[in-house]
Order: C-alpha cells, then structure tokens, then sequence
C-alpha cells in the first residue's frame, strides 16, 4: 500500500434498478448514453486516483458532472457501484456499518453546501453534536466545542440559534462542526458556493489560513473555477462522471488535456495563476541580467521588473541556488501569447 | 372541424355528456321500481331474486341491469359480520388464568386481547379522570373493593378547579404569552362559573389519553412508514380511506369489539386519529433537507440517533402541527362517540339535541368549543415556539413556571379547604362548582329559539318550502333518475379524459364497489346532498375568499375565523341550524355548507397568496387594472390551489352530510346511524362508511390528478 490516504480505483456509481448488472455487461466500458436509454443514470465513472497526506484535491465540475456523488461514495453516504476505495489502507466498501460508524466518528469531517445545521441547536451544541454522539461526556464536549468556536472566530455567539446567523457565519460553525472530533479527513461539499462573493472570499482565505495550520487531508468540492485555482493543491476536472484531468493548478491552466478544459482555462488570468517555476527554463546560460527573482513568485508580483530587463532573468530558490533562468518574451508570450495555440 | 382542433379536451367532453344523457334518456325506470327502497330490503318477498355466495344468502328485487346493478356485494356485510362474530366468540379459544375465580377459564383469543385492551383504556382514563375529579377505581385497580372497605379514607381527592385554571393560565403563558393566558383563565373560569366543570373535565380526560396514545401510534407508524416502502404502500391505502371514511361508520364495527364506554371511544378515536398524524410524520421527515441526514451521518450517528437527534427534532414542526390535528380530531370524536357511550360533554350535547333543548346543547357545544379553540392554540403555539437557551439563567429564571404552579397548587388547596368552612352546608364552589348549580343561559337561548320561531316562522317555512319544493326535490329526483350504466360511464369517462387509462380504472372500482352494494340509491342521495352543498359552499367560499384577498389585514382576518371554524367539533354545527331551521333537510343541508365554506375560502385566500410576488409586480408594470389581474393573473396560477380546496370541500360536506342523518336524513349515513342500534350492524355500518369513502375518493383521485398535470404543466409546486 502506498502512502496515500484516500484512495481510489476505478470507482463507477450508477443510479437506477439494474446498474449492476448493466455495469458488468458494459466491461468497464461505460457509455452513459447507452446506460440512460436503460433509465440508468451514471454519476461517476472509472475514477481512479490518490490523495496523499496534506495535500488538497479540489474537485472541479458544472452541476450534474458527478463530483458531489464522488465525495459521497469516498465518504460512503452513497455506495460505489464498483471500483475499490482506500481510506489510509482500510477498504472502505468492506467495512461493515459499526465499523464505517467508528470511522466516521473519528477520522473523517465534512462541511456542506447548505451548512446542514440542527436548527434546534445553538452554535457550541451542534459543534459539539459529532462528540456527543461519539458519547463523550457533555461537559468535556462543550469545552471542546469552545476551543473550535475560537477557532473559527466566533466568540461571543456561542449561544445563538443557527437561524440568529448569517451565512458566513452559519458555514463557520459548519466548519468547526466537522473539524470538532479532529478528523484526519476533511471532506468540502461546496462550502462557500451559497455565499456572497465578498464573504466567499474572506471564507477561502480563512480556510487557507486554517488549512495551513490543521494540515489535513482535503477532499473540496466546487463548481467555481477560480475557487479550484486559489486553493487546490491539485484540481481534479469532471464531466459527465469522468475525470477529465487530474493535475496541478499550472499543469491545467498550460496544458489542458481535453478541449472541455480548455475552455475553462481560457479566460483565466494565467500572471496570477502561475508561477515562475511554472514557465522558467530549467537550463541556464551566462549571459543573464543581474535580476534575481525567487521561483516561487507568483508571474503578476515580478512581470514588471522582468519585463524591464533585456537579457533573461535567474532564476533562484529559497535557498539562493540557482534553478533556471527566464526570458522577458517567455513572460510575455504566457500572459499576452494566442491563448489558442500557447501549448 | 376547426373548432374541434383548437380545443379538443372540450369536445372530448361534451362527447361524453352527450353519451351520459343520451344513456339517461334512452334507459327508462322499471315500473315497478321504488326509489330509495327499491333494491335490497332484507325482507322476504316471493318476487325477490336470490343466490348464495359464501355460504351467505342475499336476496334483491333485480331490475334491467342497465337500470341498477344487482347488488352483488350484498354479501359482504354480512360475511363482515359473521367473520367479526365468529372471531370475537369462536376464533382460537385459549385458557386464561382467571384472578377473581382462581381457576383457568377458556376464551377466544381475540376477546381476550379485546378485554384486556379495553380495560388498559379504561384504567388509564379513570386515573386522569380522577385526578381532576376525584374517585375511588384507580385505588381499587391496585388494591380491591375489600381494601376500600377497611380504608375509607384512601380515595383521590380530585384537583380544585382552581389550581386546573391557575395550571392551563400558567401553561398558556409559557407556550404563547399574555394573550392566550388571558384567553385560557377565562375560559376555564367561564366553564367552572356555567356549571361544567364535571362533563367538561370528563371530555378533557378522555382527550387526554387519546391524543397522546394516538401521538405515539401515529408517530411510530409514520417514522415506520418513513424507513421502509414496504409499509408505506401498505398503509396509503388505509390511510388514503381513512381520510374520507364518514367517523361515524367507525363506531360500528368498535361497538361490537369493545363494547361500549369511554374505553370503546378512545379506541375508536385512536383509528380516527392515528392516520393524519401518520401523514404528517412522513411529511416533516421528507421535508428534511437531505444534507442535514448526511451530517448526521457523518457525525457517525447509528440509527437510532439519527432518528433521536437528527431527524425528529428536525421535523420537530411540522410533527406538532400533527399533535394539533390529533387533538382536533379528538375533539371531534369526543362528540360523536358520545354515541357509544362516552361521557363528558358529547354525551350531554346528544342528550340535549335528542330533547330538542337546544339553549342547553348551545352551553355544551359553546364549552367544548372553547376547549377545542383552548387546546388548538396551545399546541399550535407549542409547535411555533423557538427553543430558547437556558444555559446562562438562574434557577429561578429557570423554573419560575413550575414553581408559580407549585404556588398556585398551594393556594389552590389553601382556598379548597377554607371552601369547606365559608360554605357549609351547601356545595364548595371553590373546589367544584356541581353541574346544574352553576349560571345557566339555557333558559335564555331557548327562549329566544322561541321567540325567533314566533317571529319569523312564516318567512322560514316559506323560504323552507320553496327550496325543498323548487330546488332540492328536483335536484334529488334527477340524481335518482340516473341508470347506474350512465353514471359509471360518465364518472369513467371523465376519469380518462383527466387521468388516463389508470385513472379510469381506479375511479371505475370504486364505482363499481358503490354500485354493486345494496345501497345505490342512498349514495345517490348522498351525492346529491353533498353535491348541492359543495355548489353552494364553493360559490360563497371563492367569492368570500376573492374578497377578502383584496385586503392584506382582512385575508388574515379571514383565515382566523376560518380556524376557529374548524376547530369546532362537527357536530357542534348542528346546534344553531335546529335552533333556526329545525328538522329537516334544510338545516342538515346548511350545516352542510357552513362547515364546507370553511375549506374553499381557506384554500381561495392561500391560493391567491401563493402567487409570486414577482408575476404581481410584472402584471402591474403592464399596466393591467385590479380586475384584470386577478382574471388574467391570479386565478389561472391559484387555479390548481383552489381545486385542492374544492377537495377539502367534497371531503367535509360529505361528513357534514353523514353527521346530518342525526336530524333525519334519507341517505347513507341515516343507515349508518341505524347500523348502531342494530346487534348484527357492524358489517353494513362498516360497508355503507366505504361506500362513502369511495365517493370522497372518486372525486379526489379526479381532482388530484388534474391538480398534479395542471401544476405540472404551469411549472408550480
């Protein structure tokens, strides 16, 4: 087994009466027209991929492009047709329903789109709901559940009802909710898609912020693009239940792999998107100008002063050592170049 | 031909109201033919036609087919009967260990289970009944007679009317406010000052094992429903009957298995009651966003925290509103099993309206009115309430409810006890004013019945005679003279023309079954009582409710009454029509359309309301006037809304009819009133309480199936 957290191998869920046995006939070659016109509906087909510790996967997709009904079958809401699904090594479709129950209850976290509030709980009771149900008792729950109502900056509303909230706020207690038994796997269906744009963004900050101090294991769900971009470690793109591409933020926005990802590439700003790295020339001459620009620049930050040299530019680590060197032309042909025909 | 292609729904139509009459017309009556008595009096007749189907023999007058289906379902109500007989007395007889006898002694499993029940029940209602009034049985039911005997002072005192309305105040307040407190002393102060403390403490104690017995069944069975589809298919027929089935066609079939008393009502009322709660149960659980369940799920809650934690609080709402319909039906039941046998109120009412005291009947019926109002506002305000967060408070804060109760109780006693010295040697009025010692208005009320007979005798009967004379008789004698293959032609023929193939066949098996039961005639009279009261109660419900729409403040207004209205028990209505009309037809059929006003204004107002804001602000930006919108806007959209309303419509003019029979009425429901006096009745009351559920249900399948494709089609839900 490697080291990847989640797991999975070509993971298939098809709605309808008789998925199954239309699955085994189709061979692993699944057309979901031909399922539809059996009244069979395919929500994810052959995903296979890993997630290893830390990292986060956004997964990226249009409504009804599958990736909602992925995360439920990974989070086994929904069972998986077919495929095989790892969780830290532990065959997920095998466990039984104590088993999933422990599970649930101590490794795994998740926030929802609507926020799924118990609406008859105030904020520190349904942050503390996961732990009570774990059967810990009310006293340590609730001190607890203070910790992660501090956590997400919520002091001084601990007693309000979710309806005594704004959507920002609810999505916050939502958060603390799935991080309050300390899960090693964080599951994001969505979370900031049903907020104003200013509060999403203040949200995917404040996330970003936690994220970097919680470490975890990240499965995040958006149909936003931008979203995928910000945050993911590496975004998974899904069409029709298939993964379209599977890659790093760069890699998408430079090389995308099917003309569906293209056309989400196309109108974004590649200079806030890239990095240096990302387009450098890894080989390195001696007739560089004196500039020296870190490889972990985001493009936009240096453009200018790139731009103002005539020779290219070196191009260095965090250590100071040298790793590549960059033409101002390079710059200029990703921000400016035929979007159409850049490779 | 053009026409006929523009609109071909309105052809389809008029093709089968031309088939329907030309049926009517081309069928004539059999001479010999008496309507109403005309097919199947269980008398012995040379002329009669026979035959033998089960072992049970049923004997008819047979007539063209076309004219009357033979009534081959005769049968049934007396194989019900046997069956409930032979069940009762001869079914499983098993040896039971008999305590009073010391020896086993055999009995029918079923009677058994059926006295043991009925005993349950009549424990669990004397221990409420004597804790608001004092007794000796609950003592008895753990000791004996004997024990009493040697310890003549062990007996329940009974609660001070006092601390009972200082209780229902305190509870009010703490459910609603000042308002329904104020409401809630004063009525219980009302019902203490009129002398009906006893009946109506009674009535409360028997809706108080009810309901919450109904609560749990209907919960239990709804959360049943709600895990498995197996159950849910089984019980929508059940519940789907239940919803139309006339409550006194239940009292029947309950008489012979339990007997008679409160124990046999508050089971009877458990049937009754058990379905909407049903209902509503499903309906909150489904109504729970699925993202909620998945966060339970993923709080790693098993099953039986999901249900506990997660998924009843969650439809905590709209499983109150349950509890509030439970208790109306309670209500209702409260009355009408005063039938068989239950005390309290209902039983004081039925007594009155059988002697035609009509100023005592108005005390009873305006008593558990105002209970019923008391208790649906209470539950009402308890399923709207917020929970509030205690965490931060004091004791005190806390408990300050329970301790001003404690107080009241207290003071209450205190007073009881100084009751007995301030008056004595007559009744202590502060612990119990006795029944015929209180304010009596009766006298009043039926003096002025007196007085608005002598006044206005002349234009009453007038009015009387013209509508039975001009406008009822003919109306019946055109129901009656339809064949019964022109009324199943037509009934099928607008199923399919609604619903399609299946429609059609649905609607056709419950004609059918109407058809081949010995009854047809009789549902036609029902069906035309009904039908007339829907006409008129629609005509005044829409208009009231057009009218009142107009106005924000008065549509709520409106819908206030409306609720009060439904709150009273059924038969309550009965009340002021005998006061006006006496017994005839007229009154029953005014009853009729008071009480079915209720729902097609209620559904007019909410149906106009329903319409989006959005098309209202569109609507006036084209420049259309008031009138223009509510034709061209308002009612095409609340259209499908209304019909529903004309549904509830049908549904309770069909029971207002039923309950009619009490005053004399010639159709269904006076057989079922028979039925009850009858020893072997439960079989034909159980038969003739379908009969008129299926016609309840052909028009609902009809106008739910439109309702569906409209909606469907103008993209509401």
């Amino acid at each position: 087994m490697s080291d990847a957290v989640i797991k999975c191998e070509s993971v298939y869920k098809i709605f309808g009466t008789n998925a199954k046995k239309m699955l085994q006939e189709a061979n692993g070659n699944v057309d979901a027209k031909k399922f539809q016109d059996n009244g069979c509906i395919v929500g994810v087909n052959n995903a296979s991929f890993e997630v290893s510790k830390g990292e986060m996967l956004v997964v990226m997709g249009l409504s009804g492009s599958g990736k909602s009904t992925l995360l439920r079958c990974i989070s086994r809401l929904t069972d998986a047709t077919d495929g095989k699904i790892f969780i830290e090594g532990q065959d997920l479709l095998s466990l039984n329903n104590k088993e999933l129950i422990e599970l649930r209850r101590n490794k795994m976290g998740m926030v929802f789109q609507s926020f799924a509030l118990l609406p008859h709980k105030t904020v520190v009771e349904n942050i503390a709901f996961p732990l009570q149900i774990k059967g810990i008792k009310t006293e340590e729950s609730i001190s607890k559940a203070m910790d992660m109502v501090k956590l997400v900056g919520l002091d001084g509303r601990e007693n309000y009802f979710p309806r005594e909230l704004s959507g920002g706020q609810q999505q916050r207690v939502g958060i603390a909710r799935s991080l309050a038994v300390e899960p090693d796997i964080w599951f994001l269906d969505e979370p900031f898609s049903a907020l104003d744009p200013l509060i999403r963004k203040e949200m995917q900050d404040e996330f970003l912020r936690l994220q970097e101090k919680l470490q975890k294991t990240i499965m995040f769900i958006t149909h936003d693009f931008d979203e995928a971009l910000k945050l993911a470690d590496r975004i998974a793109i899904m069409k029709d239940g298939i993964i379209e591409q599977l890659d790093t933020p760069a890699n998408i926005v430079l090389n995308p792999a099917t003309e569906y990802v293209r056309k989400f590439t196309e109108e974004v700003p590649r200079e806030k998107v890239l990095l240096i790295e990302d387009v450098m020339d890894p080989s390195t001459s001696n007739d560089l100008s004196d500039l020296k620009v870190l490889k972990d620049e985001i493009i936009e930050n240096v453009a200018e002063k790139i731009l103002t040299q005539e020779k290219s530019v070196t191009v260095i680590d965090n250590n100071n050592k040298i790793v590549g060197s960059i033409n101002p032309t390079k710059i200029i042909n990703t921000v400016f170049g035929g979007r159409k025909n850049n490779n | 031909m053009e026409y006929i292609k523009k609109y071909p729904k309105l052809f389809q139509w008029l093709f089968l109201l031309i088939v329907f009459f030309a049926l009517c017309f081309a069928i004539d009556v059999p001479e010999t033919y008496k309507f109403i008595r005309g097919q199947a009096e269980f008398v012995k007749d040379p002329n009669q036609s026979s035959y033998i189907f089960l072992g049970k023999e049923v004997r008819y007058y047979a007539f063209d087919v076309f004219w009357r289906l033979p009534p081959l379902l005769g049968w049934l109500p007396i194989w019900i009967n046997d069956s409930l007989f032979f069940l009762m007395n001869e079914w499983m007889p098993i040896e039971f260990w008999n305590e009073d006898t010391q020896e086993f002694k055999t009995r029918p499993l079923v009677l058994q289970i059926s006295r043991n029940l009925t005993a349950f029940m009549t424990f669990l209602i004397e221990l409420i009944r004597e804790i608001l009034l004092g007794g000796l049985e609950t003592i008895v039911a753990f000791t004996s007679w004997d024990w009493i005997d040697k310890n003549p002072w062990a007996e329940l005192p009974g609660l001070p009317w006092t601390i009972v309305a200082a209780g229902a105040t305190i509870l009010s307040y703490k459910l609603s406010g000042k308002g329904l407190a104020l409401f809630a002393g004063l009525t219980m102060i009302y019902i203490s000052i009129f002398g009906q403390w006893k009946p109506s403490m009674q009535t409360l104690s028997f809706i108080l094992v009810a309901a919450p017995l109904s609560f749990i069944f209907g919960l239990g069975l709804g959360i049943a429903a709600y895990k498995s589809k197996r159950i849910e298919k089984a019980l929508y027929p059940i519940l789907l009957v239940m919803q139309t089935m006339p409550q006194y066609a239940v009292l029947v079939p309950a008489l012979v298995l339990f007997g008679v008393g409160d124990h046999a009502a508050v089971i009877i009322t458990m049937v009754v009651a058990v379905p909407p709660m049903i209902l509503l149960t499903i309906l909150g659980l489904r109504a729970i966003p699925p993202e909620v369940i998945e966060s339970g799920r993923m709080s790693g809650c098993n099953n039986w925290q999901l249900m506990l934690k997660v998924l009843i609080p969650t439809a905590r709402r709209d499983i109150l509103i349950g509890v509030n319909q439970v208790i109306m039906v309670c209500f209702s039941m409260a009355v009408i099993s005063a039938f068989i046998g239950a005390k309290g109120l209902g039983f004081n009412l039925l007594l009155a309206l059988n002697q035609l005291n009509i100023g005592l009947a108005l005390e009873a019926g305006l008593c558990i009115s105002l209970i019923a109002i008391l208790l649906d506002k209470m539950s009402l305000a308890w399923a709207n309430k917020q929970t509030d967060y205690f965490g931060n408070l004091t004791f005190f804060q806390r408990n300050k409810n329970i301790l001003f109760f404690v107080a009241t109780v207290v003071i209450g006693i205190v007073l009881a006890y100084a009751g007995t010295f301030l008056f004595k040697g007559t009744f202590n009025y502060f612990f119990e004013v006795p029944h015929n010692k209180g304010i009596s208005t009766a006298d009043f009320w039926n003096k002025g019945v007196d007085w608005i007979f002598d006044t206005f005798f002349v234009y009453i009967k007038a009015f009387n005679t013209w509508l039975i004379q001009d406008v009822l008789q003919p109306m019946r004698a055109l129901y009656l003279r339809m064949p019964a293959v022109a009324t199943i032609v037509l009934v099928v023929g607008a199923g399919y023309l609604i619903g399609g193939i299946r429609s059609a066949l649905v609607v056709c098996g419950l004609t059918l079954f109407i058809a081949l039961s010995p009854w047809w005639d009789r549902a036609l009279v029902t069906a035309y009582m009904a039908t007339f009261g829907v006409i008129v109660s629609c005509i005044i419900g829409f208009t009231v409710g057009t009218l009142c729409f107009q106005n924000k403040h008065s549509a709520s207004f409106m819908l206030g009454v409306c609720d009060i209205f439904q709150t009273f028990p059924s038969f309550v209505y009965l009340i002021p029509v005998m006061m006006l009309f006496g017994i005839t037809d007229t009154s029953v059929l005014i009853a009729v359309i008071v009480y079915a006003t209720i729902p097609a204004t209620r559904y007019t107002i909410e149906g106009l309301r329903s319409v989006p804001i959005g098309l209202h602000d569109a609507a006036t930006m084209s420049g259309v006037n008031k009138f223009q919108r509510l034709t061209k806007i308002e009612f095409p959209l609340a259209f499908p809304h209304m019909m529903l309303g004309l549904n509830q419509t049908i549904v309770f003019a069909l029971f207002m009819v039923i309950i009619g029979a009490f005053i004399g009425t010639e159709d269904l429901g006076q057989y079922i009133l028979k039925a009850l006096s009858d020893k072997k009745g439960a079989g034909i009351g159980f038969t003739l309480g379908i009969c008129v559920a299926f016609i309840g249900l052909i028009f609902d399948n009809l106008i739910r199936t439109w309702v569906d494709k409209r909606k469907k089609h103008l993209g509401i839900n």
